[in-house]
């Protein structure tokens, strides 16, 4: 009979976490049963089930478990954490088919609205924000967890800070998306864009992203390597800012502890300064800073080549940080808010063309000696289109961010056309060649299931993109002309629906543009599910086979 | 030393990387928003703006909870065409009392801040039911469901008390009578009209969806439309006193 070495006991957070989830089980069903209205009982409901599946977890795990927690190394070589980071690729995969598909029906709601079935759950205001929210944070925000829990492995050459803690992460945050979605389906909603969630979401992910925040800084202070790699830095800044704009945009008081409603706590003019410094920033900080740390990244890796310029990368990180956060006032340009505010935007927004064009050229130079992949690795391929639509998109919108220029395209679809171009050309693309790279890497394949199927998506979803915003720039300034249309005796020359009516073409080529990106995105699923399940194991050095020395 | 050796700090600490990043981020947000509590221009009042009655609120709600604000704005720009289409430009004042703003950032449809008193209340249910009813080319969703689902009187109160905290100046008269305001300006023949007219000035008392009971939800956003930039009197409103 072997003897464990060491007795086996519940470690401190093991215990700490299963207490403080039975009490959280406890304290949501009673919210469940005083609530004032039907989503916040539904998800009272829900969150008690989830503290008390926790619970179940987190003792089921340790009777489990070996008495040993795992080492954070063997043999002298890092014992790396992959468990919460294949949950988070996995994740991100799902909300962003899911994402895609929601953004295809709201599409097609645009072209035919009789596909809003005059019913509540299923309009377009309320599937709009189920849409951006499962794209951006849903899929963007898995994928930026789980890529950061790698590279800052590797980089670092440490395992991940924390045993429970990772999957508090993972796991929590998937839990907020869960309860913000279902919350805009059932009219659960601050309507403050991109900031939807209510109150009760917020503060629980604000838990969540502080956990992310310890464990990726406690994950730095345990690495071998004196420097902190570059990727990192942009990581960090993604994780702080976010909390700050978090925190600073979402002050709200719930007219009661058991109803979903709340009241934010800055109204009319405030609120819109505080809504688009938000606004933009999730923008820079969520969708530019996070997603240039996978470009830093992964295009070396997968080029096997190093960054173009460390000097560089140091004044793309501080000039991007410092002007992006200025940025937010171009989205309210010629409205209420004072002309100077307006016009400091647009300046930040301008010089912000600088840095982001540096940072787009210190990833494309990355190839140098190295541009012959791009014929026979459609994922590096997708990586460096990706920075290429990154140029683009940071090239429009200081363009767009002048006043002139913004008095056209503002309120209409050629905002929708350039949020695409970098939603679509720069995160997603950056994002599907960063989740190529991770998945036989994470689940130890020697490589893809297939590269003639990436290569398939590329151009599906390539095709798509085009499609899509070229659809939005002519709609969106054809819109804008019609409005301010004059006839030679000096009246308005088009009524507001005709200006409606003129967009139907475009709606339905945009709709096409997104079925063919949602296309991609299934054939990458299918590829990446077939590369973990029949994929080739890489043979990795057997640890316990080496010679004593 | 050179710039770049200096740099190493950062690159070799991660908390002064942290506290670095977080000051550099810190100052463009102060000086955008700061100002924004204390100059005149953005926290000046203009005549008339009051806060929304219990069923406008109600109603506001409403046009909250439907994500109204991602296809209509409620910002009218001081640009010719704009002006000539949808009246006065907004003033800062007039959203002063909206927690949260809606000024939309999209005109799928068009501008909604001087909607109030365009159309009939007749016109805004039968358009919001079906809007294809009366505007065949319109992409709108239907909204039928909004005439079956009352509104809580008794519940505006805690609505009301909640945005007097973040701000909203409701008296505690106003309050204390939000229920039986909020039925009263749904109800021409309530004996609580004139006291209702009293404490909320030109607010319009109507049966707005023109169906006895109590108030529907419809009721309520039809109100709050109706009342949509019709607070200022820009007749007697001094332009020059808030040149931009």
């Amino acid at each position: 009979m072997s003897q464990p070495s060491i007795s086996k006991s519940m470690t401190s957070g093991e215990s700490g976490l299963a207490v403080v989830f039975a009490v959280t089980a406890f304290l949501c069903v009673i919210a469940s049963a005083k609530a004032l209205d039907a989503p916040f009982a539904f998800h009272a409901a829900l969150s008690a089930a989830a503290s008390l599946a926790a619970v179940f977890v987190i003792i089921n795990r340790y009777f489990e478990r070996p008495a040993a927690l795992p080492p954070a190394e063997i043999n002298g070589r890092p014992n790396y954490n992959m468990g919460p980071i294949k949950f988070s690729a996995f994740m991100a995969m799902f909300w962003g088919i899911a994402g895609f598909l929601v953004g295809l029906i709201i599409a097609s709601q645009l072209a035919w609205p009789a596909l809003n079935f005059d019913l509540p759950w299923t309009s377009f205001g309320r599937l709009r924000p189920l849409h951006t929210s499962a794209v951006i944070f849903a899929f963007g925000g898995n994928v930026l967890i789980a890529t950061s829990f790698y590279v800052v492995q590797k980089s670092c050459r440490a395992r991940l800070a924390g045993d429970l803690a990772p999957w508090f992460v993972v796991v929590g945050y998937n839990f907020f998306i869960l309860i913000a979605g279902t919350g805009y389906l059932l009219g659960v909603t601050q309507s403050k864009e991109y900031a939807e969630p209510e109150w009760y979401a917020d503060l629980w992910l604000t838990i969540v992203w502080v956990v992310y925040l310890l464990v990726f800084l406690a994950t730095i202070f345990k690495r071998k390597e004196p420097h902190i790699f570059v990727a990192n830095w942009f990581y960090l800044a993604f994780i702080v800012t976010i909390a700050v704009l978090h925190l600073g945009n979402n002050p709200a008081l719930p007219v009661s502890v058991f109803g979903s409603k709340s009241y934010i706590a800055w109204g009319g003019i405030q609120d819109a300064m505080f809504q688009w410094w938000y606004g933009h920033n999730a923008v820079g900080f969520f969708l530019t800073a996070g997603f240039l740390a996978i470009m830093y990244y992964f295009i070396p890796k997968r080029a096997e080549r190093p960054i173009y310029s460390y000097r560089l990368s140091i004044i793309h990180f501080w000039a991007l940080i410092f002007l992006y956060i200025w940025a937010g006032p171009h989205h309210l340009h010629y409205t209420a808010l004072p002309d100077w505010t307006q016009t400091l935007g647009m300046t930040f927004s301008i010089m912000l063309w600088m840095p982001s064009w540096g940072g787009m050229i210190n990833g494309l130079m990355t190839l140098s000696g190295a541009w012959d992949k791009l014929r026979t690795d459609p994922v590096l391929r997708m990586l460096v289109v990706s920075v290429a639509f990154y140029g683009m998109s940071t090239f429009e919108g200081p363009m767009m961010s002048i006043k002139v220029v913004n008095s056209l395209s503002h309120y209409t679809d050629w905002t929708i056309g350039h949020v695409h171009s970098g939603a679509l050309g720069w995160v997603g693309f950056v994002s599907f060649g960063a989740l190529y790279c991770l998945v036989p890497w994470a689940w130890n394949r020697k490589g893809l299931y297939s590269l003639k199927l990436v290569n398939w998506h590329f151009w599906v979803a390539t095709l798509g993109i085009v499609l899509y915003i070229s659809a939005m720039w002519v709609s969106g300034i054809l819109q804008g002309l019609m409005w301010r249309a004059y006839t030679s005796l000096g009246f308005l020359e088009y009524s507001f629906i005709e200006t409606v009516e003129a967009m139907h073409p475009f709606y339905i080529i945009r709709a096409a543009g997104g079925g063919l990106f949602l296309i991609g995105a299934l054939i990458m699923a299918y590829n990446l599910w077939m590369t973990v399940r029949v994929g080739e194991q890489e043979v990795q050095m057997p640890v316990a086979l080496q010679p004593a020395e | 030393m050179s710039f770049w050796t200096r740099h190493q700090i950062f690159e070799k600490n991660s908390i002064i990387l942290v506290v670095g990043i977080l000051l550099v981020i810190a100052i463009g947000g102060l000086v955008e928003i700061t100002p924004l509590f204390y100059l005149k221009s953005t926290i000046e009042k203009v005549d008339g703006v009051r806060p929304y009655t219990p069923l406008e609120l109600a109603g506001r709600n409403v046009y909250v909870r439907e994500g109204c604000y991602l296809c209509h704005s409620q910002m009218v720009r001081p640009l010719r065409d704009e002006v000539e289409r949808y009246g006065h430009f907004s003033l800062a004042a007039e959203s002063m009392f909206d927690h949260p703003f809606q000024w939309g950032s999209k005109r799928t449809g068009p501008d909604l801040a001087r909607v109030g008193a365009k159309y009939s209340d007749d016109w805004h249910v039968t358009h919001l039911t079906n809007p294809r009813a009366i505007v065949p080319q319109s992409v709108m969703p239907g909204y039928p469901f909004l005439s079956a689902n009352e509104v809580d009187p008794d519940a505006i109160a805690g609505d009301m008390r909640t945005l007097r905290t973040v701000g909203v100046p409701y008296s505690d008269e106003q309050i204390a009578s939000a229920a039986a305001d909020l039925k009263a300006q749904a109800d021409p023949d309530n004996a609580g009209t004139d006291a209702f007219n009293k404490r909320y000035a030109k607010a319009v008392v109507r049966n707005f969806d023109g169906k006895t009971g109590t108030p529907t939800e419809m009721d309520a956003l039809v109100a709050y439309l109706q009342m949509l930039g019709t607070l200022v009197d820009f007749k007697i409103y001094n332009e020059k006193a808030n040149l931009r």
